[in-house]
């Protein structure tokens, strides 16, 4: 809880029409839509030294298929995004990082000084991180040679030394991706290994890994221990099902997923979050219960590929500068949508109704596998929808339609999403 | 052989740079004798000292009479004061002891007899409306709690790099990853083989913590015995720090305090400690048992706490006796002071332990009349969330814009307050140093931003392989 307040004599002021919080993918595509279509000032705020967020960190292709329509590098997407802002009029400060005051306005402080931020618009992009090895709650030591992916990407990015043998916790798209740069980084990779039963990237990443990288992957196996004092030195894993345990002999540890909402700027805010997702709880057109305050992004949906993010923040930011230029009345009453478990979120998670922009699709993630399954969405047991699902993976994009929406009553209680 | 003319004799060498030894040492320094402080980390307060509840005790549950119950009272006024000079964090926001069954609530009368033997007055009996009120998150079925209103919360990093910086400042020779070796008294004056070269000194004051015993049995003496209790403690999100205004704590039992639920002054949520008894004196790994030991205890206190994220596990080893007291003793005619046994009250205690040994010194003939306070009380950075921290401090920015370019996004570390750690006379020699000094790589991401930035700029600034940092250099120790 921050008691201080900011010095205010001393204090300049920074005023927009809108500030975005973020400046990957999300942010920047929605700040180009909303710059676009309205000629006011659109700040972007980046706290990193330069724009682009995830992204501009990934040194692989494949970013950009869906938004631009190419295939570039992450860092090259990243600089591509922000050329299209700043042609668009857009504003972009990096090296400057956003915080909520005492009194819960924003503020955003950087070498350039602490400015009390006055917008009509906020929009929350600040994305999502892995979960560390603390927040697992991993037991063992706490010696060096734990990383996220994040955090290996950088250290190579800057020729830190890495280690000689890993271990990579988690089997979705973003841990093949610590595979690759551990390898870039002559770093012997000695497993994968996830408590679910199978991978959860693409057939091909499969493929890749145990043909071409004979990287063995353990699946239905847990981490229950890193050993070591001032380096990892081993690892013990544990079958999930036979409780097996064996140890393996690595210096480094990647845990890789397991994405968490960047909150902490929201919820200071007062901007009420959505049990699910664990992000803030949004309408279609990213509203969320503070007034003024749009949240879009892998913050909201952790996590979708960065060109998906792209094309829904621009849809966001559509909604935000058409709402600039209308004379604002209360907000609708939302109804919220609620998910049943092996569901594990749903976006949007508010439903306006009477609302009718907002985009086409609803974005899912399950927590089991499973094949030739329907999502149900009903309200007060009467059913506003369902839509066929082939496969279920889990930490993978799910979508389906939206109509659903169109049937939700204001007066009635929670929407609820459930497999069938 | 070597050249022992040139070897300077210290009046004191103090064995154990936890926060009483840095108080040791500042309060010896402080009175013109000359002291070296050797410890064998390669920082101060590296072992005990770090891992703890962060708690400024009154000492109200303390064992009425005891030379603790004394020291921690002395040491809660003293610690006060200086935190107050010095700018360390400190937060006077109380603690309840909570009753969940009828023996409970039946001992409360009880232990406000028993912080009234202590001196301590300020204890009141709360009803479960009371308690409820001031703690709305409470789980349910509390039956009453008794106040302590002055019970605070502290940085106790900074206070040990506070002490230690003040011990620098007055004169004493800190010596870091110099381990005590062996000693050979000879014509009253002690000799001690380290890792990094022999020391002579007129007195030696063990303050060795987990390995105070040993060194007491090397000088000769088996007054006490040191198990190593591990307390395993569980950091919650700042977003936890809501849930809870004050320090939550349990009817103590003989052995322990409990579990406890506190904020702290960074502005997170902790809960812990575990109370367990370990043979090897070194092992700080949490455990899957003891994790979940407390998250069953936590549950119960703050349910809700359990829903957020956790943003660290650790934990640190106390150094328990078979004594219920602190083991602290002058042998005049050796030259040499024991403090052992000091307990998870160290850090409340360790200000008036350093009076009460610098008293010793003086009983025994040394003169620490003369208190050398030239220098003045040292401003520390501000780490807690109670003050202007650097990031939203316009006009300091303005000075000097490094404080307002942020390297870790979680806890709002700028580059400043790196550069100024690197640059301050204890400065960090590793990545926990920095930790404890900044807060960077505190937060709820753990590093996943700001740590390749982090460690680079601690190897540049110490002119070293970032591999010695990442523990890639070959050495476990």
């Amino acid at each position: 809880m921050t008691t201080g307040t900011v010095q205010s004599e001393a204090c300049a002021r920074e005023v927009a029409d809108v500030v975005v919080i973020g400046s990957g993918p999300a942010g920047l595509a929605a700040a180009t839509a909303i710059r676009r279509s309205h000629p006011g000032r659109v700040l972007v705020v980046e706290r990193q030294a330069r724009a682009g967020g995830i992204p501009a960190q990934c040194d692989h292709r494949g970013f950009g298929l869906r938004d631009l329509h190419r295939s570039y590098s992450g860092p090259d997407y990243s600089r591509a995004l922000a050329g299209q802002a700043l042609e668009a009029g857009v504003e972009i400060i990096t090296e400057t990082t956003a915080f909520i005051e005492s009194d819960g306005a924003l503020a955003i402080t950087g070498p350039a000084g602490l400015r009390h931020v006055e917008a009509a618009h906020v929009l929350l992009a600040t994305g999502a991180r892995e979960r560390p090895r603390t927040a697992r709650l991993v037991p063992g030591t706490r010696p060096a040679g734990v990383f996220t992916t994040g955090q290996l990407q950088q250290f190579v990015r800057r020729s830190l030394p890495v280690g000689s043998r890993a271990l990579v916790v988690g089997a979705e798209h973003v841990s093949f991706s610590a595979v690759l740069t551990l390898r870039e980084a002559g770093v012997a990779v000695r497993a994968m290994v996830t408590d679910l039963e199978e991978a959860q990237s693409l057939p091909v990443a499969n493929a890749v890994l145990r043909h071409l990288y004979r990287v063995p992957l353990m699946t239905r196996t847990a981490v229950v221990s890193l050993e070591g004092r001032r380096r990892l030195q081993g690892v013990t894993l544990e079958d999930c099902v036979t409780g097996a345990r064996l140890s393996v002999e690595v210096d480094t540890i990647v845990f890789s997923g397991g994405w968490v909402p960047e909150y902490g700027l929201a919820r200071s805010a007062g901007v009420v979050l959505d049990p699910g997702s664990g992000g803030p709880a949004v309408d279609a057109l990213g509203r969320t219960s503070r007034i003024g305050w749009f949240a879009a992004g892998n913050l909201v949906h952790p996590v979708e590929t960065a060109d998906s993010t792209a094309v829904q923040a621009a849809r966001v930011g559509a909604g935000m500068a058409a709402s600039l230029t209308r004379t604002r009345g209360p907000l609708a009453p939302a109804v919220p949508v609620r998910v049943a478990a092996p569901l594990a979120w749903v976006w949007p998670n508010l439903v306006r109704p009477g609302l009718t922009s907002g985009g086409d699709v609803t974005l899912l993630r399950t927590a089991e596998f499973g094949a030739q399954r329907s999502v149900r969405f009903s309200q007060d047991g009467r059913e506003l929808g369902t839509y066929r699902i082939r496969h279920l993976t889990p930490n993978r994009s799910l979508r389906v339609g939206a109509a659903w929406r169109n049937g939700v009553s204001a007066e009635g209680g929670l929407v609820t999403a459930s497999l069938h | 052989m070597r050249a022992e003319t040139r070897e300077h004799l210290f009046d004191v060498a103090v064995i154990g740079a936890g926060v009483v030894g840095c108080a040791v040492a500042r309060d010896i320094g402080r009175r013109g004798m000359s002291c070296v402080l050797v410890d064998r980390a390669d920082d101060v307060g590296d072992a005990t000292s770090k891992a703890n509840t962060a708690i400024l005790h009154t000492g109200f549950d303390a064992e009425p009479g005891t030379l603790e119950s004394r020291l921690v009272a002395r040491g809660h006024q003293l610690l006060s004061d200086y935190a107050g000079e010095a700018g360390v964090a400190l937060e006077r926001i109380g603690a309840l002891v909570l009753a969940w069954d009828d023996d409970q609530r039946a001992a409360l009368p009880g232990l406000r007899e028993k912080a009234l033997s202590n001196g301590y007055g300020a204890v009141a009996v709360l009803d479960a409306h009371e308690a409820y009120r001031r703690e709305p998150f409470l789980g349910p079925g509390c039956l009453g709690a008794l106040a302590i209103p002055d019970e605070s919360i502290i940085d106790p990093w900074s206070t040990t790099i506070a002490l230690a910086t003040d011990a620098v400042r007055s004169g004493v020779d800190l010596r870091l990853e110099t381990e005590v070796v062996g000693v050979t008294t000879v014509a009253g004056v002690h000799r001690l083989e380290t890792t990094t070269g022999s020391l002579a000194a007129r007195w030696v004051c063990n303050v060795a913590g987990l390995g105070a015993d040993r060194l007491d049995n090397i000088f000769g003496h088996a007054e006490f015995h040191v198990t190593a209790r591990r307390g395993q403690l569980v950091v919650f999100d700042k977003m936890a720090r809501q849930l809870v205004s004050s320090i939550l704590l349990p009817v103590p039992t003989q052995r322990s305090k409990g579990v406890l639920v506190a904020p702290t002054v960074y502005g997170n949520v902790l809960l812990g400690p575990t109370a367990e008894d370990l043979d090897d004196r070194t092992d700080t790994a949490s455990t899957a048992d003891g994790v979940e030991q407390l998250r069953a205890a936590g549950s119960r206190v703050l349910p809700r706490l359990l829903d957020e994220e956790v943003t660290s596990v650790f934990a640190g080893l106390r150094a328990a006796t078979e004594h219920r007291d602190f083991q602290i003793r002058a042998y005049p005619e050796e030259r040499y002071l024991c403090v052992g046994g000091i307990r998870s009250t160290g850090l409340t205690a360790s200000m008036a332990i350093a009076e009460h040994v610098v008293e010793l010194l003086g009983s025994a003939g040394e003169d620490v009349v003369r208190l050398d306070d030239a220098s003045g009380a040292t401003r520390f950075p501000p780490l807690g969330e109670c003050q202007v921290r650097p990031y939203r401090d316009a006009a300091l920015i303005a000075t000097d814009p490094e404080y307002g370019r942020i390297v870790c996004h979680c806890e709002l570390v700028s580059a400043g307050e790196l550069r100024d750690a690197f640059e301050s006379p204890v400065p960090p020699r590793s990545t926990g140093g920095i930790r404890r000094r900044t807060r960077a790589m505190n937060g709820r991401c753990q590093g996943f931003y700001c740590a390749a930035t982090v460690v680079s700029a601690l190897a540049a600034a110490r002119g070293i392989d970032p591999r010695h940092l990442l523990g890639l250099d070959g050495g476990q120790s």
